[in-house]
């Protein structure tokens, strides 16, 4: 299940909502907001989503991965709104019977949500710029499995959009 | 609002970097043509959309939706610019 919320996640009901004694193994993953982006200090980023689609988007993902990894549950929760520095921005929890299937779908969740969930991070900087980042995923984990992205934009992955300013940070 | 001739009317959804282009979240636009891509130039002309249409996704009625698919009267149009969740 994928889920948008505007409030602190709650790591420990996210847990809870996990739990087969069939399974041994059980992996989380938290994302964090950072301090800095290309040479920038953040001071604050706001999420901000599609969220019929997004919602829509994300379930999909997490059902495919559940059925190629035989899961027995797989959870996402992403904020929206204001976070601050160390704000938890994403969780993925995954619970199956043994521990490689558990860490394959968490990684593969993440690259897959960060490519093509619609949720845009706009972050603020203490040189008082700010901007619509666009994430590097295609420097991060290969390509997730082909059969993961039937459901996909028709037209595939995003290609980059950066535009290089002078000061080097990647930039639409 | 957008004025053209006869046609039909659509509603345009704006998110993230389309929407601080825009300054709105929302419109209804009367177009003469239904292609999406001659929709997508007016609105980037417009509004000055930083991005190509080769880089920004087309979605209607709330699904991804290719570009040579022709609207109808009534439809709800995003532009999704690239993605940055997580």
């Amino acid at each position: 299940m994928f889920r948008l919320t505007e409030a602190p996640i709650e790591i420990r009901a996210m847990r809870d909502t996990l739990s087969n004694p069939a399974c041994g193994g059980f992996v989380s993953f938290e994302g964090r907001v950072r301090n800095h982006h290309q040479g920038s200090e953040v001071v604050k980023l706001e999420y901000e989503a599609y969220p019929k689609l997004a919602i829509s988007e994300g379930n999909r993902i997490l059902a495919a991965l559940k059925q190629k990894y035989g899961l027995s549950g797989i959870l996402c929760v992403h904020r929206t709104g204001e976070l601050s520095v160390g704000e938890i921005a994403v969780w993925i929890g995954a619970i199956g019977v043994h521990r490689r299937e558990c860490f394959a779908a968490v990684s593969e969740a993440m690259s897959l949500i960060k490519e093509s969930v619609p949720i845009w991070k706009h972050e603020w900087y203490a040189n008082g710029d700010d901007e619509w980042v666009r994430c590097s995923h295609e420097h991060e984990e290969a390509p997730a499995d082909q059969v993961i992205r039937h459901g996909r934009p028709p037209s595939g992955p995003h290609p980059v959009a950066t535009i290089m300013k002078e000061d080097g940070r990647r930039r639409y | 609002m957008i004025e053209t001739s006869v046609g039909l009317d659509v509603t345009v959804e704006y998110f993230a970097l389309f929407r601080s282009c825009a300054r709105k979240s929302l419109e209804k636009i009367h177009l003469d043509e239904s292609a999406p891509a001659a929709l997508y130039d007016a609105l980037r002309a417009r509004y000055r959309f930083p991005l190509a249409k080769e880089l920004v996704h087309l979605v209607v009625n709330d699904e991804y939706s290719p570009w040579d698919k022709a609207l109808q009267p009534g439809d709800r149009v995003v532009f999704i610019p690239p993605v940055s969740g997580g």
